[in-house]
């Protein structure tokens, strides 16, 4: 199978295993209130703003491989 | 035909996905990023060259569902990059970088529009961007859509005529899920696509030349007119008791030139008290050669592409970094909520397996030269105040 | 061509169209608690039967739990000789955290600790900040999920709603 096809396929499975979760009786195991840790600093995915986005700047520049840097999600699920 | 067959199938593989997960529980709600100033200093130095510059960005809201952020960016070149080098004398440049963005709450998404153009006396660049964001699952999961749609002018100092565009799109969708109270995974995966020109005007490759005073002749570089890649992404983050945290990354990437190439980052921040916080990476990146990438030809025109880009040729890059960060949260200055401030320094290391050094003191046969390597100092200072 | 822009923009007429719940009428008993407050005595929620209590649920470590306090203070300082009273439960694992946090984000109403959730979960609080309306009979009546600039309006309107009753 083609490699990309291959991981699209392992992408479909994985969003909807987590999608199907939340149809069914699995309730969300991490409380709202639980979040203290991931609300944490030093648990951010992108802590120092720009200068994160510019150090993937500087890779892009000098390798050929590029994309797929980025994240968001995780910290105090608030609101 | 390939390019528009995965593009096609990556965006209706997409809106299938948000469909079916929409489908679902009702989703939670999410928050705006907050109102902050972002003042970068960056520097690299390194390979011969210097570029630094300053980057600011504002953010602000403008009601309880709307975000705008500005931000001015500045890369000061001087010296330039040895292939450049060995052909050309050195030079200063200025490349200027603005970008506007606005985010948009709508109950349980985020949506979020920006524009940048990139601008210097050789090239320009302007990129328009939209991503979609959704929490779900008590907020446990974030789905992020992301399409990136850019239209390049490539031109060439010195010569008022050329002139080449380059068009390029981006997809994106990244998934972020809580695991237990104390970790957090994250997959991402990317689709470019390039059309046009995609060499740099400047380089030239090398063929065999028995005639030449050197043992070899420079010609022009000859890319294909497109380019498709893929990469996938995973990032664990793991939280540790004493108020640290650990965090590992793996990329994989393939495209359509042939190159593979990919990435390992191990990152360590610990909390040494409620202010000051220290933090340490490594990462190490390795790519092979693009199909038609040569260090030296056999022959002129020998093949139908041609480059000798060293970004295209079988290497490896090393990185070791470390960094200190300052939070002062509920400050007593007017106005300012939280002030951050970081001095991140990393060391990067590069080093190629067929690509060589022309510019090699020596008298050296014609890819007899020594193997390139390289190594850079990266600097960021940043300031982040939260009002 | 047209497929990519096609599929993007039913993924942007799904995810505008997907409406979640923020506030919810009801008619419960709220199920009653005693937690140690700010001011060392313990504190029961029945003891305030005859008093509307907004019972809000808030941590340090939330952004929009900082943005409503000085609205909800402002609340309470306007409504407590009507018969009105907050009840702030703090979830914080470590009692420190919220008292830097009062430090600077300083209020009036009471505080009461809950470092173990025994309370969160009692009230199967889904979203942080979560805000409860009790009227004087000790009946649950509104239920907010989360804080977003606005909703210190609807508090202010269903504050004045279950004090006139």
């Amino acid at each position: 199978m083609n490699p990309f096809k291959a991981v699209m396929a392992s992408a479909i499975v994985i969003l909807m295993t987590v999608g199907a979760a939340g149809c069914s009786d699995i309730k969300p195991w991490v409380k709202p209130y639980e979040r203290d840790k991931l609300a944490d600093p030093v648990m951010s995915l992108s802590r120092h703003g720009k200068a994160d986005s510019y150090m993937h700047h500087v890779y892009q520049a000098r390798e050929s491989a590029r994309g797929a840097e980025g994240g968001s999600g995780g910290g105090c699920g608030c609101n | 035909m390939a390019v528009t067959d995965r593009a096609g199938f990556l965006s209706a593989l997409v809106t299938g996905l948000v469909g079916w997960l929409l489908l679902s529980q009702l989703a939670t709600a999410a928050t705006l990023p907050v109102d902050n100033v972002d003042v970068l200093y960056h520097r690299y130095e390194g390979g011969g060259m210097v570029i630094d510059g300053p980057s600011v960005l504002v953010r602000k809201s403008v009601g309880p569902q709307v975000s705008v952020s500005g931000q001015y960016y500045v890369d000061m070149v001087s010296a330039a990059s040895v292939d450049v080098v060995a052909l050309a004398s050195e030079y200063t440049e200025e490349r200027t970088e603005y970008t506007l963005g606005v985010d948009y709450l709508h109950e349980d998404s985020i949506l979020s529009l920006g524009y940048t153009n990139s601008s210097e006396n050789d090239y320009e660049a302007n990129t328009v961007y939209f991503s979609a964001s959704q929490e779900f699952f008590g907020g446990m999961s974030t789905v992020t859509l992301g399409y990136a749609r850019g239209q390049d002018e490539v031109g060439v100092r010195g010569d008022e005529s050329f002139s080449e565009d380059a068009d390029r799109q981006n997809y994106q969708l990244g998934l972020s899920q809580v695991m237990t109270r104390n970790s957090l995974l994250g997959v991402d995966l990317e689709v470019v696509t390039d059309e046009g020109y995609l060499q740099n005007p400047y380089r030239r490759n090398r063929y065999i030349d028995p005639d030449a005073q050197r043992g070899f002749s420079y010609q022009l570089e000859r890319y294909p007119e497109t380019r498709t890649s893929f990469s996938v992404a995973t990032r664990a983050l793991y939280y540790l008791p004493y108020r640290a945290s650990i965090r590992g990354e793996f990329r994989y990437f393939s495209d359509s030139w042939g190159i593979d190439a990919q990435t390992f980052e191990l990152a360590y921040v610990h909390a040494l008290n409620p202010r000051w916080t220290l933090e340490g990476r490594a990462r190490y990146y390795v790519q092979d050669e693009a199909d038609f990438y040569s260090d030296l030809y056999a022959f002129e025109n020998s093949q139908t592409h041609l480059a000798r880009d060293k970004e295209m040729s079988a290497f490896s890059g090393t990185t070791l970094g470390g960094g200190v960060v300052y939070e002062w949260k509920q400050t007593s200055l007017p106005g300012i909520q939280r002030l951050q401030a970081s001095l991140l320094v990393d060391w990067l290391d590069f080093s190629y397996d067929n690509f060589r050094d022309v510019t090699a003191s020596g008298d050296f046969l014609p890819g007899q030269e020594p193997l390139y390597s390289f190594d850079a100092f990266v600097t960021r200072a940043s300031l982040i105040l939260e009002y | 061509m047209t497929t990519r822009f096609l599929g993007l923009a039913l993924t942007l007429a799904t995810l505008v169209g997907v409406s979640s719940v923020q506030a919810e009428e009801m008619n419960i008993p709220a199920p009653d608690f005693t937690l140690e407050s700010r001011h060392g005595e313990n504190l029961r929620l029945q003891d305030f039967r005859g008093e509307v209590v907004m019972l809000n649920f808030w941590a340090s470590w939330c952004g929009p739990c900082r943005q409503e306090m000085p609205l909800m203070d402002d609340l309470y300082a306007q409504y407590k000789d009507l018969g009105f009273t907050i009840l702030a439960v703090n979830v914080d694992e470590n009692r420190d955290e919220a008292h830097r946090f009062l430090d600077k984000v300083p209020v009036s109403y009471p505080i009461l600790y809950d470092p173990q959730s025994d309370v969160s979960e009692q009230y199967e609080v889904q979203a942080m900040p979560t805000t409860v309306m009790i009227d004087r009979d000790g009946n649950a009546r509104f239920l907010h999920h989360g804080y977003q600039p606005g909703y210190e309006d609807e508090y202010e309107t269903q504050i004045r709603q279950l004090v006139r009753e």
